[in-house]
């Protein structure tokens, strides 16, 4: 909890690995893994003499994002060069873009308790991505891999638009569906293609002056990110009210001890000494380019969202998660066009699948199974080959070992029964063992009924088509 | 501009060079004795001049994006003054 | 005569007349070389068993390109696989490049012959080879003296016969400049005409790699052999490959030749500026206009150059951190102490010296009165070269403002040293073209260059001029050094 008498402002800098089959500068492989130092060349591991060359599809899906997000698209930009030294930096400097972003001032609407909301963005820019430093299991020191560096990378600024946890949080699960929309990024978060840095401020209710502000760096989860912001406020709100000042400084966050510390030693006398990268010529964008580019864009969460509404009958509330992602949503288009039954569908991913993927922590575009697959899970369910709590067990499977649901039905024997004289036998069964329950329900206690449906599930290890069984217990009892 | 000990060291610091004591003069000197020949500039009305960026005219000198392997990727590592699992070996980064 | 003192096209000739074969050519230079190199210091390594190989395989294979088993030496800042690149610094003193620059992928293509790799000032930074941590080169006109620089190494080698003909590189005068101390001929392509990668970079958009040569025909012929659009370089223009040899003897008949007063007055030695005013008359012989006009830029050249220059350094060289490559320090506990010490023990003082002026000049406060102030005038220095060349097809000037000067003599004043490339710098700082060419010695017996500026990728009309020239007054023929 944040102390109500103060106002928390948050700006986020938001870095995303763009999905390009080639690194920013050079024609290496962007692939996640491989041995280290494998997806290497001389231009991206800094061999003298190297030069870079700008691959094309960074700055179409840099527009991209910035279209998507309302920016403005610079007709001529150029990159710069960022110097420092840092073992993860094989030039000695970053080539980045200062002063002209290739896109500028747009916004992020978000949905805050039904409560539209628009966070503006500063600016869009590209950059490459550094390497890795691995501990040294030998513990002599630090190793350095530059398998990542190189990877093009989009920064999306936001303005300190947001003023609590939750539209931060909300902000950012906005910018991730966007990106994965517009099919620039996986922002695979724990393989590192989505992070950000966070700027956090407070200040008294009401007041207009902005306070003093902390950023901390390369933050890859939701979770920390939200706890960390709370944190940090209340850390600053505490300084503040023990009559102290907050420091501008970079703050790391240490998700074991859930605190942040101070990296002071590293940060003083940064001198970037920024200019224009020389070995590369300017780029421009002509009209006609960026309207190709927007030809390009996908239907957006917004549109869909209207659209499941309309056109599935789905709740706004079904509609807004499947729309989230684009992977779950383009899973759910998927599947119905499959069975033709978008409510059963929405059913089953909006109560099983996204939970298992929380359970899992996975990402949505890691499900292992198609949309086809899923569809034909419905339709095994509408032909009544299977029950919706066996649909459940088959899901969890498909999880785990990706086939036809009908495949794996037929070979853990999960076929419902839906033979009359087999059903009618079990139910005959259950009432001869329960005499109590027949008396229960004739003396009007309908929770009976309920008992013995699930005691015949249990005897058919779920197998026995439930509403056959309802439908003939009922028959018996009122005979 | 007249340059101080002090900005040298600085600038010696950003550029990660050391100075010895003995060396600090003679660079002084010598930087700032091209920036005062460097003050010629200040003779020269650049106002509605744009600065010149790079030196090449090429624009938009973009690669396409497909993937070309660096084969030999031993010779790549081959220069460092101290490797190990492949990777190359540095004092230990907090 | 022999085979070393011939001219590259005066060699294909012999060779296509079958009087001689490539091995010849490569055994002459390699026993040249056993015999001069040291009197010269021109070369960093010498690769003549690598060269005596290849000829051998050469031999009797068929002349598949026109500088078939031609040899040549190389600037060691250029990469080649599989032989040291040092640029003659300290730091790179064992390193062995993971890749060939395009220009040696063009030449190994070619089939030419490499002889070594030629000493330069450290990382091309000087103008007197003096400050090669490794060697110093010596002026085969006079062993006493600088060969010139940053490409000393190369333009030695040249005039001494070592090596027919080498690859120089030029950021603001290191072609030209040494080539008119050592009486040869050192062309400065256009920028973007030739790749720069593979070319260790000092100043990314003043470099540029050209050839240095004993006459004027086999600077067109290797000028050919290096152009080309490269799609590794994003500053590399992609513009139709053409025969530099194909207007090479048109003559300048209606040429119109502007001749910069500013560029014979103060600063100039007296005996230059006659000696080049005497070449502009012989073009008057041979049919051109001949026009005196102003551009009054060479010290706001000179300071715009420094600036930028070391700016661009300061970057470049900060690659050289101990860790990928090159030096690294014994001494250090810490990653600080790796990358401090490593720099400074492997750096000489004039690299430190001008990135520390780099750095200075991009810091934060002095970005705008340096750095973007350079860069404007950078404009006003290109648009009046495109205001004289609206008027002229060629513009001449002396190449350099003395004659080679004794070894040591300018070493410890860096600015005098600094004032040596005046009259070359303004064409890196506007992307033109420039070639020097020998026009007579002075009273020393030491050669004198004229340097020709083209407009942008006019390459064809400053080797036609410079031809003439050469063809007129036959300089190879009348002067040669005492070696």
């Amino acid at each position: 909890m944040i102390n109500e008498n103060y106002d928390i402002v948050i700006g986020l800098e938001v870095h995303s690995e763009l999905s390009t089959k080639t690194k920013i500068f050079c024609s290496c492989p962007t692939e996640f893994g491989g041995e280290p130092n494998t997806h290497c060349c001389p231009v991206c591991m800094a061999m003298p003499g190297a030069l870079p060359v700008l691959n094309e599809k960074v700055v179409e899906y840099a527009i991209k994002a910035g279209l998507a997000t309302n920016c403005k698209i610079a007709e001529t930009c150029k990159n710069d060069r960022k110097n420092y030294f840092y073992p993860d930096l094989p030039k000695s400097y970053q080539i980045s873009q200062f002063d002209i972003p290739l896109c500028e001032d747009g916004y992020v609407e978000i949905d805050v308790n039904g409560n539209k909301k628009k966070i503006g963005l500063v600016r869009i820019h590209i950059e490459e991505d550094a390497g890795k430093l691995n501990h040294d299991p030998y513990g002599r020191g630090s190793l350095v891999d530059l398998n990542r560096a190189g990877v093009p990378l989009i920064e999306i600024v936001s303005k300190p638009d947001m003023s609590s946890v939750e539209e931060a949080d909300i902000y950012l699960k906005k910018l991730k569906s966007i990106l994965q929309y517009i099919e620039v990024s996986d922002c695979k978060m724990q393989e590192g293609s989505l992070r950000a840095d966070v700027n956090v401020s407070v200040k008294k209710k009401g007041s207009t002056e902005l306070g003093t502000r902390t950023e901390m760096k390369n933050m890859n989860s939701f979770k920390s990110i939200s706890r960390a912001i709370e944190y940090e406020a209340n850390r600053q709100i505490d300084v503040i009210e023990n009559g102290g000042t907050v420091i501008q400084e970079t703050l790391r966050w240490d998700d074991v001890s859930g605190k942040t510390f101070s990296m002071r030693d590293k940060e003083n006398a940064q001198d970037y000494r920024y200019f224009p990268e020389p070995d590369l010529g300017l780029i421009k964008n002509s009209k006609e380019k960026i309207e190709e580019i927007r030809k390009l864009l996908p239907e957006m969460p917004e549109k869909r969202r209207e659209r499941y509404v309309s056109e599935f009958n789905l709740p706004e509330y079904d509609a807004n998660v499947l729309t989230m992602e684009k992977a779950l949503s383009d899973m759910f288009e998927g599947a119905t066009k499959i069975c033709n039954n978008p409510k059963t569908v929405s059913n089953l991913m909006m109560s099983e699948v996204i939970g298992i993927l929380n359970n899992k922590e996975m990402e949505s575009s890691e499900i292992p199974f198609t949309a086809e697959q899923l569809g034909n899970l419905v339709i095994l369910i509408d032909k009544g080959t299977i029950s919706t709590s066996i649909a459940k067990k088959v899901l969890l499977e498909m999880f785990d070992n990706p086939a036809e649901p009908q495949k794996i039905i037929e070979e853990k024997g999960w076929i419902q029964i839906s033979d009359e004289g087999a059903i009618k036998e079990v139910v005959l069964k259950i009432l001869e063992a329960n005499p109590a329950s027949i008396a229960d329900y004739k003396a009007g206690k309908d929770r009976a009924l309920g008992f013995l449906v699930g005691q015949a599930m249990k005897e058919t290890r779920g197998k026995a088509n439930p509403q056959m069984l309802n439908k003939m217990f009922l028959e018996e009892l009122n005979k | 501009m007249k340059v101080s000990k002090e900005e040298l060291l600085h600038i010696a610091n950003l550029a990660n060079l050391n100075l010895k004591e003995e060396e600090v003069n003679s660079y002084l000197e010598n930087l700032q004795d091209i920036l005062n020949f460097a003050n010629v500039l200040n003779n020269v009305d650049t106002s509605n001049i744009d600065e010149t960026i790079g030196s090449t005219s090429n624009v938009n000198a973009f690669r396409k994006d497909e993937v070309k392997v660096f084969e030999d990727t031993e010779a790549l590592l081959r220069n460092a003054p101290e490797k190990e699992n492949n990777m190359f070996n540095v004092p230990k980064v907090i | 005569m022999e085979l070393y003192d011939l001219t590259v096209h005066e060699l294909i000739e012999k060779l296509e007349k079958k009087e001689i074969s490539v091995l010849d050519i490569t055994k002459s230079y390699i026993s040249r070389i056993d015999n001069k190199e040291k009197d010269i210091n021109a070369f960093v390594t010498i690769t003549d068993k690598e060269a005596l190989e290849k000829a051998n395989e050469l031999i009797d294979g068929k002349a598949s390109s026109k500088c078939y088993g031609i040899p040549i030496g190389i600037k060691d800042n250029i990469c080649t696989n599989g032989t040291k690149t040092t640029c003659s610094s300290k730091m790179l003193e064992n390193f062995v490049s993971p890749y060939d620059a395009t220009v040696v992928e063009k030449i190994n293509n070619e089939n030419m012959i490499c002889l070594g790799k030629m000493n330069m000032d450290e990382f091309a930074m000087g103008a007197s080879t003096e400050y090669s941590a490794f060697k110093k080169t010596k002026n085969p006109w006079d062993i006493e003296r600088v060969p010139g620089g940053s490409s000393g190494g190369s333009a030695a080698a040249v005039a001494a016969n070592m090596v027919p003909w080498a690859l120089g590189s030029d950021t603001g005068g290191s072609i030209r400049q040494p080539a008119s101390f050592c009486g040869v001929v050192g062309l400065k392509p256009t920028y973007g005409l030739v790749s720069r990668y593979g070319l260790v970079a000092f100043a990314s958009s003043l470099d540029q790699i050209g050839p240095i040569t004993k006459d004027v025909e086999d600077s067109a012929l290797l000028l050919n052999v290096l152009t080309g659009h490269d799609e590794k370089d994003s500053t590399s223009v992609n513009v139709e490959k053409k025969n530099y040899l194909e207007h090479l003897k048109d003559g300048v008949e209606g040429l119109k030749i502007g001749v910069p007063k500013e560029f014979f007055g103060e600063g100039i030695n007296e005996e230059i500026s006659k000696s080049v005013k005497d070449a502009i008359d012989k073009y008057k012989e041979l049919g051109a206009t001949v026009e005196e006009c102003s551009l009054d830029i060479a010290d706001q050249a000179l300071a715009t150059y420094y600036i930028i220059a070391c700016a661009e350094a300061s970057s470049n060289l900060g690659r050289f951190d101990g860790i990928r490559y090159g030096y690294r320090t014994n001494n250090f506990t810490n990653l600080n102490e790796l990358f401090r010490n490593s720099r400074s023990e492997a750096f000489g003082d004039e690299v430190k010296r001008r990135i520390i002026l780099g750095t200075y000049v991009l810091s934060s406060g002095y970005y705008d009165a340096y750095y973007k102030k350079a860069q404007k005038v950078r404009t006003i220095i290109k648009n009046k070269f495109n205001e004289l060349f609206s008027k002229y097809d060629v513009l001449i000037t002396p190449t350099a403002p003395t004659v080679a000067y004794k070894i040591g003599e300018k070493c410890n004043n860096p600015l005098e040293m600094y004032l040596a490339d005046l009259c070359t710098v303004s064409l890196n700082i506007a992307g033109l073209p420039g070639i020097s060419i020998p026009c007579g010695v002075n009273s020393n017996n030491m050669p004198i260059g004229m340097q020709i500026i083209g407009k942008q990728f006019d390459e064809e009309t400053l080797l036609k001029t410079a031809y003439a020239y050469e063809q007129k007054t036959k300089f190879r023929e009348t002067y040669k050094p005492e070696l």
